[in-house]
């Protein structure tokens, strides 16, 4: 019998304490970490909570969005157009109503994209995304191909008490911590959940999910609107952080991205979509940094082809790495699952 | 007379011009079990399907405790009390088999899991006593898959995989049972397990049986209804089938003996 592609949904020790270790790593790090690296590693962790969100959809559900950099860019653009130009807008009330806008994009057109299966719904969920993108790129008035600058970060001040400042480096950077570990959490603990049990036997086996009495469709409909939400916090995060937001944010090349930190981590777990952001943003810069070389008379600056290095990387770990990069920590614990049920169907 | 719990009158489904289902009616009693047998091609699987909901109907009624269920989809069918196995097996691969029982037993559930008051729930305690782990434990022992119940689907063997799926099946406490080919590609001693479970089974389901194994239909079934080329040719009591020359004629000599291979 041929093993199907189980996703690693159990996660064996060895990632468990290398999670540990990575969690105390990105705790430690303000104090060791320029601000330029503290900025880069907080986009990296803001990368992460829009991975977690896709592989909600795609690792879990089976939903593969190529689309999904829209609910990422919109709350975005959400903050931008609450945020006045020469003030500070409260984030108390502005972070959750762009998260609410984001969800309620992905509800809106979910209703229609999650009807649809396999190669369909990756191009219908392209579709509504390139339209998104259109409508604000098109759009003078939403900004256009330039985009809106966020001049203040949102504030924290309840009744005129700041309890945290976001202008600082460190604070925006353990925000945003905060925030992964909250979403990482929230979508463990969500995974076995009966929800997540039935979105999970959505992608290994829709018609018998049908069979057995669920209405898969809203059960679909919920994960495309909870993946958007998480999205739209991510791209909240984002425009806070970087102070502008542009249509490229909800472009294709977003999207894929995202598709591609949760292929090099590993899908369906969150942790491989963690560490897929990380990985896939750090070597990222690394190929951007390669050095111009002399050959055959002619100066070739490697980083400017970094797409060509990172196409070969992807592809290199889609081959040796076929469940990502924390599959490789599996092999072992899957072994030790295949002798124990010899045992058990021996005994 | 017995609980009468699914009546299909006349049903007709057509693919292009091939009738694979042609005016076929068939009734089913609470406390029976009544076998469809026919040769490959004769429509059984499609029978199946249609009183499932998987396929829709071309014309005909279904009824099931008296409700039509002629136009409804299979999870609406699912819910109103019948439940299905398949010919191939059907059953999610890569789960434990506590989690694909548990999660058929889910389907159950009166308040819908995407409810958020469910995201914090943990699935993976047994121990809890809610309404799905209490139905998965009783269809897991109904099916004697207690010693497995942490075993990964993929891992068991063709046998233990069919037995799974009648308990996922039985998770969602139906009162009418579709069974396709139980017994195909079990051993002995596997075929035994399952035919003792059918007799089980029978006391308070009505089952439909689509079985090609002759000795398993004749020493289960309380009715059988021969099909060839998507007709009924005959419908009755086992020793009246037998000894019908028009079904010796057209099917069950000959499947006498290829059935006896499946043994």
């Amino acid at each position: 019998m041929s093993a199907p592609k189980s996703n690693l949904e159990i996660l064996p020790r060895s990632v468990q304490v290398g999670l540990v270790f990575g969690l105390i790593a990105l705790l430690a790090f303000p104090f060791v970490g320029s601000q330029f690296y503290m900025d880069m590693v907080t986009r990296m962790m803001i990368m992460a909570i829009f991975a977690m969100s896709l592989d909600l959809l795609q690792g879990v559900t089976g939903l593969v969005s190529l689309g999904h950099a829209a609910y990422f860019g919109l709350a975005g653009y959400a903050l931008a157009f609450l945020t006045p130009q020469n003030e500070a807008v409260s984030l108390w009330w502005t972070l959750p109503v762009s998260v609410l806008a984001s969800a309620l994009a992905a509800f809106i057109i979910g209703i229609f994209v999650v009807r649809t299966h396999g190669i369909y719904f990756i191009m219908v969920t392209m579709a509504f995304a390139q339209m998104v993108f259109y409508l604000f790129f098109d759009n003078k008035a939403l900004g256009g191909s330039d985009g809106l600058y966020i001049n203040f970060k949102p504030s924290t001040a309840i009744a005129g008490m700041t309890l945290f400042d976001l202008d600082n480096k460190t604070t925006f950077y353990y925000f945003t911590l905060a925030f992964v570990i909250v979403v990482y959490l929230f979508l463990r603990r969500l995974l076995w959940s009966p929800f997540g049990r039935a979105l999970a036997g959505i992608r290994v086996n829709e018609h018998r999910m049908r069979a057995v009495g669920f209405a898969t469709f809203s059960y679909k409909l919920t994960a495309f609107t909870l993946a958007g939400g998480l999205a739209g916090l991510a791209g909240y995060l984002w425009g806070a952080q970087s102070g502008y937001i542009n249509p490229e944010l909800m472009g294709f090349h977003m999207s894929a991205h995202a598709i591609m930190m949760i292929i090099l981590g590993g899908m369906g777990n969150f942790a491989g979509a963690v560490v897929g952001a990380f990985t896939f943003e750090y070597v990222l810069h690394a190929f951007k940094d390669l050095p111009t070389i002399e050959l055959a008379g002619r100066s070739i600056h490697l980083g400017k082809h970094w797409q060509l290095w990172m196409g070969s990387f992807i592809v290199l770990v889609v081959l040796f790495a076929p469940r990502g990069l924390l599959g490789l920590f599996s092999l072992k614990s899957r072994r030790n699952i295949a002798a124990n049920s010899t045992k058990a169907s021996n005994d | 007379m017995t609980e009468l719990l699914l009546s299909a009158k006349e049903l007709v489904k057509r693919f292009g011009g091939l009738a694979a289902v042609n005016q076929v009616s068939i009734d089913l009693y609470r406390g029976q079990i009544h076998a469809v047998i026919g040769p490959n091609g004769a429509g059984k699987s499609t029978l199946t399907n249609l009183l499932s909901g998987d396929l829709p109907l071309t014309s005909g009624q279904i009824t099931l405790n008296g409700k039509d269920i002629s136009k409804a989809n299979p999870e609406q069918i699912s819910k109103m009390g019948l439940g299905r196995s398949y010919q191939k097996t059907n059953v999610f691969l890569p789960f434990t088999v506590w989690d694909n029982v548990r999660l058929a037993a889910q389907s159950r559930e009166s308040r819908k899991a995407w409810n958020p008051v469910h995201w914090f729930q943990n699935t993976r305690d047994s121990s809890r006593k809610t309404a799905s782990n209490e139905a998965a434990k009783a269809a897991i022992a109904l099916c004697k898959l207690e010693s497995q119940t942490h075993t990964i689907a993929s891992n068991m063997s063709h046998g233990e995989q069919r037995q799974l799926e009648i308990a996922m099946t039985l998770a969602t406490q139906p009162q009418v049972l579709l069974l396709d080919e139980p017994l195909a590609g079990m051993g002995v001693a596997e075929a035994e397990r399952m035919i003792e479970l059918l007799h089980e089974l029978k006391k308070d389901h009505a089952i439909l049986l689509v079985e090609h194994d002759m000795d398993a239909v004749f020493a289960l079934a309380d009715r059988l209804t021969v099909m060839v080329n998507g007709q009924v040719i005959a419908s009755d009591t086992p020793i009246n089938i037998r000894s019908d020359a028009a079904v010796q004629a057209a099917y069950l000599g000959e499947d006498v003996t290829e059935g006896a291979d499946h043994v």
